[in-house]
C-alpha cells in the first residue's frame, strides 16, 4: 500500500475513534458511572448487538491507528530497507493479534 | 575616560579529522555598533585567532552560506546584528542536522542531494506554448503569485537545521526540498506533478512532517516551507479530484 493510503487510513481511523469513544463514554453515563461498571451491567452491554459492533469497530480502529503510530515512530528512529520491512511486518502482525484477541473476548462475552 | 564596551563570543571548535570531542573557545572583543555576528567572526579571525573556520560569501543574506546556531537559534551570521542578540555572551555553534566539516562550517552535501532529488526545475512535456519570437514561457502575474514566496529560498539550510524530523530521519527530504517540490508543482509552466508526487509519497517522504512549524519560524527570507508541505499534503489527500492542478488548491486556500 502506498504511504498516502496508509496515512488516509490513519486519519480516518483517528476521526472514527473520536466518535466510537464518545459512544463508549455515553454508555457509561446512561446510569450512575460506578453502577455502569458493575459486572452484570458490563455483561449486558456486550449483549447489546449495536454496542458490541461499535466496540469491535473501536478495537479495529484503535489497533490500526495505534500501531501505525508506532510504525511511524520506528521509521523515524532508524532507516534502512530491512528495518522498514521488519517494521511493516511487525505492525501487521501486532494489529492482527490484538484484533483477534479482542474479538475473541467480545464474541465470548456476547455468547455468555 | 569611558570604559570600552566588550562582548564575549563563545564558539564551538571542532575538527573531526583531528579531534574526537568538540570544545568551546571564548573570545572577547570590543562591541562595535552596527557589527553583525559575521563581522565579529571576521574580527576574531583577523585579530585574535586565524585558525577559526567560518563560511561566508555575499555578506548580505543572499548566498545562504553563513548559517549557524546563534544562542541556540538557526540564523544567518551576516543578517544578525550584535545588537539583535542583546546578551553579554553570544554562543555560536554549527547548524544541527548537518555533519561538521570544521568549527562553524557544516557539510551541505546531503542537504543539496535532497534538494536535487525532488527535481527543482521546470519539467516540460512538449514545447508547444513557447512564444516563438521571444523563446519564453508565458506566465501571468496571478500564476506567479501562487509560488512566488517559495522561489526566494536561498538554500541556507536554516529550516532543515530546525526540523525535528530531519534530526532523526536522514531520508526525510526536509522542509527546504519539500517546499521546492511545491514551488515547481504549483508553477503552471511545469508538467512534473506525477513525477514529483511519486518521489514524496513514500515512508520517509512528506507524511513524516509533524508540522512543528519551526522551519517557517527560522527562515530568514520569509518563506513558509510548512505551508508548502501542508498544501502538498492536502493535494495528496484530496479524494475527488486527484488530477486537479495544485496551484488551484493554493488559490482556494487563500
Ligand atoms: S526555506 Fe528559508 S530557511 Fe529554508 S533553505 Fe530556503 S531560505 Fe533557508
Ligand atoms: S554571507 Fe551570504 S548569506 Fe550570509
Amino acid at each position: 500500500m502506498v504511504e498516502r493510503k496508509i496515512m488516509l487510513l490513519h486519519y480516518y481511523t483517528g476521526i472514527a475513534i473520536i466518535a466510537l469513544v464518545s459512544i463508549h463514554i455515553a454508555m457509561r453515563l446512561i446510569m450512575p458511572f460506578s453502577e455502569s461498571l458493575e459486572f452484570s451491567n458490563v455483561l449486558n452491554n456486550y449483549k447489546n448487538l449495536p454496542y458490541t459492533i461499535s466496540l469491535e469497530l473501536l478495537l479495529i480502529t484503535v489497533a490500526i491507528h495505534g500501531f501505525n503510530g508506532v510504525r511511524i515512530i520506528l521509521l523515524e528512529f532508524k532507516q534502512g530497507k530491512a528495518w522498514e520491512s521488519f517494521v511493516k511486518f511487525l505492525t501487521l502482525i501486532l494489529i492482527l493479534i490484538v484484533v483477534a484477541w479482542g474479538t475473541r473476548t467480545i464474541v465470548l462475552t456476547n455468547l455468555m | 575616560m569611558e570604559k570600552e564596551e566588550k562582548v564575549r563570543i563563545k564558539v564551538l571548535r571542532f575538527n573531526p579529522s583531528k579531534e574526537r570531542k568538540a570544545s568551546y573557545e571564548s573570545y572577547e572583543l570590543p562591541y562595535i555598533k552596527g557589527f553583525t555576528i559575521l563581522d565579529s567572526l571576521l574580527y576574531i579571525k583577523e585579530n585574535l585567532d586565524h585558525s577559526l573556520a567560518i563560511r561566508y560569501s555575499c555578506r548580505m543574506a543572499i548566498c545562504g552560506s553563513c548559517g549557524m546556531l546563534i544562542n541556540g537559534l538557526p540564523r544567518l551570521a551576516c543578517y544578525t546584528q550584535l545588537s539583535d542578540v542583546k546578551r553579554k555572551e553570544i554562543v555560536l555553534e554549527p547548524l544541527p542536522n548537518f555533519p561538521i566539516i570544521r568549527d562553524l562550517v557544516s557539510d551541505f552535501e546531503g542537504f543539496f542531494e535532497h534538494h536535487k532529488s525532488l527535481k527543482p526545475y521546470l519539467i516540460r512535456k512538449g514545447e508547444e506554448d513557447i512564444d516563438e519570437n521571444k523563446r519564453e514561457y508565458i506566465q501571468h502575474i496571478e500564476d506567479l503569485e501562487k509560488y512566488l514566496q517559495f522561489s526566494v529560498c536561498i538554500k541556507c539550510g536554516l529550516c532543515y537545521a530546525s526540523c525535528p524530523v530531519a534530526s532523526t530521519d536522514e531520508l526525510f527530504p526536509g522542509p527546504q526540498a519539500l517546499s521546492q517540490a511545491y514551488r515547481y508543482i504549483a508553477d503552471n509552466r511545469d508538467n512534473g506533478l506525477e513525477e514529483r508526487l511519486k518521489l514524496i509519497d513514500n515512508p520517509h517522504g512528506i507524511w513524516r512532517c509533524h508540522f512543528a512549524g519551526s522551519c517557517s519560524k527560522v527562515c530568514p527570507k520569509g518563506v513558509d516551507p510548512a505551508l508548502g508541505i501542508q498544501l502538498l499534503r492536502r493535494y495528496l489527500m484530496s479524494l475527488r479530484k486527484p488530477k486537479k492542478k495544485l496551484a488551484e488548491v493554493y488559490r482556494r486556500a487563500y
